[in-house]
Parts: C-alpha cells; structure tokens; sequence
C-alpha cells in the first residue's frame, strides 16, 4: 500500500491506495466457477497511541482501495500506522511520518 | 515517485481552470451540490437499521456529497463525503442497487475530521444514500448516480 | 538547423535539402491536422489535448481529476521501477540499453534507417530483454505496460518531436496516414470518422476523444480494463469494436500508424502514464 500524510494548517490529510482485488465473491471465471470473496473488512489508522480512523468496508468499495481522510492533533514527523484486515484474514500494516505541506 | 497527478496538471497544460484541491473534498466544484429528494429505499432502510438500531431518520442538507452526474465506469466511481452537523459519531454510504447496499462505515474518532473521499462501486444507476449519525440522531442525504454501460470497450 | 539550411543552399544551390523536404511536408500536415482540432475547439491550448476527452467533457474531468488525485496506477508505476532496475539472469539491467535512468520514452516512436521500420518503445524493450537471454513480454497488458508506464512517467513533460528524415521514413508515415484515414471492418469506420470528425459527441454513451495528443498519455490504466495496457492493445480493441479485423500489437500496421499519431501530435508533451475511463 502507498500513503501520504501531509500536514496542512492543523489538520493531517491522509491519502492511501492499498493493492487488492476486493472480489466480491459473485463473479465467475471463464469456466464459470465462482471467484471467491477477497475483500478488506476493516481498515485502520492509529497516531500517538490514539485511533484516529476506523472504517469497515466491502466489496462495494473498488478494487484497489483508495480512501483518504483527514485527522488533528498531531504534527510534522509524528509517525502514523495504518493497517488494514481482509476477510480471509490477511493483513498488512505500514508506518509513515507526517511530512509538511 | 508518487508525485500527484495535480502537480502534472499544473506543468503541462491546464487552461481550463481546475478546482484547487484543498483538503479532500473539492469546495464550489461542479459535483459538489448537496441531496436530491430522495427517500431511502426498503432495501437501504433495512441496512440502516441493522446497523444504528431503530433510531428515527431525518433529512438534513447539512452533508456534503461530492459524487458524479454520470459516473465515468461504475467499478470506480470518485465520491467524497462531508458534513457540518455538531457531535459527528459515523458515516455510513450505501448503493441502493448494489447486492450488499452498505458500501463503508466511518467511525468519526474525537480526532477525526467528518470528511472521507473513496473510489466506490456502484452496480447500476442508483442512489447513494449518506447516514450521518450525530448526538442520537441519524441524519441522511442523497445523491443520484447514473451508470451507463460504455460503448467503446475493447 | 538554421546553420545546415543556408550551408545547403550555399552548398547545392537549390532550395532545401532533403531532409527538410520530408519534415516540410509533414509539417504541413500536422498544421492541417492540428488547425482541425483548434478550430473545433476553441478556448482548448494545445496541450489540453493530451488530457484528450477530459479537455472537452466537464463531468468526466471532475471525475478524471478526483482518480489522478491518487490514481490506481501508481501501484503499477512501482512495479515498474521494481522491474526495470531488476537485474536480468545475466547479471545486465534495462539501463544498460536505455540510457538516463529510463527516461527516453520521448525519443521513441522513430524510424530505423538501417533497420527500416519505426521502433517503439515497447518493442525496444522487448528486444533489449531477447539481446539479454531474456523472454519477450507480452505486448498489451502486465509487465511490458508497467515498464512502459514507469518509462514514461520519466519523460514526462519533454516535448513529442518525432522526425522523418527520408523517404523511407516518409513512406512509413504515409503508411499510418492511410491507416487512420481509411474504412474498414464491417461498421466500415474509419479512425478519422470518429476521432476527427465526431470528436466530443457520442457513440453510445461514450464521447469520442480527440486524435490529437492520442499517443502522448499512454501506457493508460483503462478503469474499464482495471488494469495498465499499451497503446497497441487499445488499437487492437478498437479496430475490434468497429467490427475490424484487429492487427497484432507491434505490427507494421500499428507501428506505423502510431509513428504517424504520435507525428501528428508534435509540439505537444509527453503526459504518461495516465487514467482513462
């Protein structure tokens, strides 16, 4: 996955684009068996020991999940951790300081 | 790498004037309008129930929805959501016409901004319908969404 | 330049040197070609046409601009980079055949004139891998566009300046000229029908792009594709829609014709990779 955390006025903006085919589960492949679902369920971001976003999500979302959000209370070289888990239990979790503007 | 596609945009061409993108949702945009009248549907009603409890639901225009007329391709339609009622808990999106309606659920933290913008999908022409859960009231709002199927494929 | 023309004219005599003679009539041609465009959509820069359907349509550049905030392709620009400076089993690299990091796809498509035919970049990157040990990558979609994209986001910027310096180049031209302006397949279109003449209005629900700047945003991340591909594999599955017989990717007739496109589309910038519909 692939984040930016940039600091404008007080706020953290957050931009992530996370691979993964998000497969709902109800598309077939060329011989018509059922591609199983393989969909992130959660994603999350923490700073400072504190949550700072939480989302559930599915397969309405689009393949490689792209999600940004905004958050305050930190600055420029605090370190923010996003995870995220999918439904068949896969993970990924990344670390990213916070750059200015 | 990873420098924005805005960055290009600015170098190279450009004449049509392009929305500065400040924060995550496009103000005074061409897309930024606020709800349609729509009602939820069964279908929407029911997801929201199982997911906030029989909480009474009132529309508000005090959420912002960035979505297109005409989604360009429904597997990746650019939406952005934000709102300015006091004591924000949750957002909540859902397609109406998509086999599951529920499409993402934000919990709006103490230090979160009730400001999200995702790429969602949308099966078919249909509305995408906001709940926003503040103090103990859900509040909603709407945007229609048509989704064509393309001509030139290939 | 201005120095070899009156040295020719001191030198010979006559007028213009061969060279300029291809480049002169071809110059020629772009204006046509260009004036068309510019004509038809007044109040758009040269440039903006290489943003193709997105300088003209509104509602689809709103959304085009929201994608390209963080566009899907930019997994597929990593990989890219992954891939290039991943070394081949003989111990070689792309680098050793591309010079400046990779960042030439501006000089490409051109015409060999020893070898004469138009090389373009995803066939130089096919042939710097066979000249390693390496297999040839397929030519529409996977790794030769994640290689191409990361390519051109290198160049991206530098100006379209495709030359035709002799008449076998000129034949080449001609060649993708006729191309984009005949008939054919059983819808009986032809490329200038749609991507001249129906430029901003619909087929189906579609809006048809401009044929200026086609080639300067690709390798594209088709959203219909849900993935990167070449400029050939969209030849492919256009001339396939219009109920043509589509050429293999890096055929002499796609060759040509995008030496002839990417002519057509001198003066403007490279802008690739980029997110289409």
């Amino acid at each position: 996955m692939k984040v930016r955390a940039i600091l404008r006025d007080a706020t953290v903006q957050v931009k992530m684009l996370i691979k993964h085919p998000m497969e709902t589960g109800r598309r077939k492949d060329e011989e018509g068996n059922i591609l199983p679902a393989h969909y992130i369920t959660e994603i999350k971001a923490v700073c400072k020991g504190d949550d700072v976003f939480r989302a559930e999500v599915g397969p309405g979302v689009s393949m490689d999940p792209y999600i940004s959000f905004a958050f305050d209370g930190a600055n420029t070289g605090d370190t923010l951790t996003i995870s995220w888990k999918d439904n068949k239990g896969e993970s990924e979790t990344l670390d990213v300081v916070i750059s200015g503007a | 790498m990873g420098i924005s596609r805005r960055h290009f945009l600015k170098t190279v061409g450009g004449s049509i004037a392009c929305a500065t993108l400040a924060g995550v949702t496009l103000p005074g945009s061409v897309m930024a309008k606020g709800g349609d009248d729509h009602a939820l549907s069964d279908n929407v009603n029911a997801a929201v129930k199982a997911k906030y409890g029989a909480l009474p639901i009132e529309k508000s225009d005090r959420i912002q929805i960035k979505a297109p007329e005409i989604a360009e391709n429904g597997a990746f339609v650019p939406v952005s959501v934000s709102t300015d009622l006091p004591g924000v808990t949750s957002i909540s999106i859902y397609a109406d016409a998509n086999f599951t309606p529920i499409v993402a659920s934000f919990d709006i933290l103490p230090k979160t901004r009730p400001d999200v913008s995702l790429r969602i999908r949308m099966a078919k022409t249909s509305n995408m319908d906001v709940i926003v859960k503040a103090g103990d009231k859900l509040y909603r709002a709407s945007r229609e969404v048509k989704v064509t199927i393309g001509g030139c494929g290939g | 330049m201005r120095v070899m023309f009156f040295l020719s004219v001191i030198l010979f005599g006559s007028g213009v040197s061969y060279a300029e003679n291809y480049n002169k009539k071809v110059e020629k041609d772009i204006e046509e070609f260009r004036g068309f465009f510019m004509e038809k959509f007044p109040g758009i820069t040269l440039d903006d046409f290489a943003d193709g359907v997105y300088a003209i349509n509104d509602n689809a550049r709103q959304q085009w601009i929201a994608i390209e905030d963080f566009p899907p392709y930019e997994l597929d620009l990593e990989e890219g980079e992954r891939l290039f400076n991943t070394p081949f089993a003989n111990g070689k690299t792309y680098g050793d055949c591309f010079p400046d990091g990779g960042a030439v796809r501006h000089k490409y498509p051109y015409f060999d004139e020893q070898r004469k035919e138009v090389i373009t970049l995803e066939m130089a990157i096919n042939e710097c891998r066979v000249a390693n040990g390496e297999n040839p990558l397929k030519y529409k979609k996977g790794d030769i566009a994640k290689l191409s994209a990361y390519m051109a986001y290198l160049s991206h910027n530098k100006l379209v300046d495709v030359r035709v310096d002799s008449e076998s180049a000129y034949e080449a031209y001609l060649s993708g000229k006729e191309f984009f302006y005949s008939k054919r397949g059983k819808l009986n279109m032809s490329c200038a029908g749609c991507h001249m003449r129906y430029t901003g209005r619909r087929a189906r629900s579609e809006t048809i792009s401009p044929a200026l700047g086609h080639p300067s945003h690709f390798p594209v991340f088709r959203l219909k594709w849900g993935n990167m591909g070449t400029l050939h594999r969209r030849y492919a599955g256009c001339n396939n829609n219009t109920g043509a017989k589509p050429f293999a990717p890096q055929s002499e007739e796609y060759r040509n014709l995008e030496f002839f496109q990417t002519i057509m589309s001198n003066g403007m910038h490279f802008n690739g990779p980029a997110s289409r519909k």
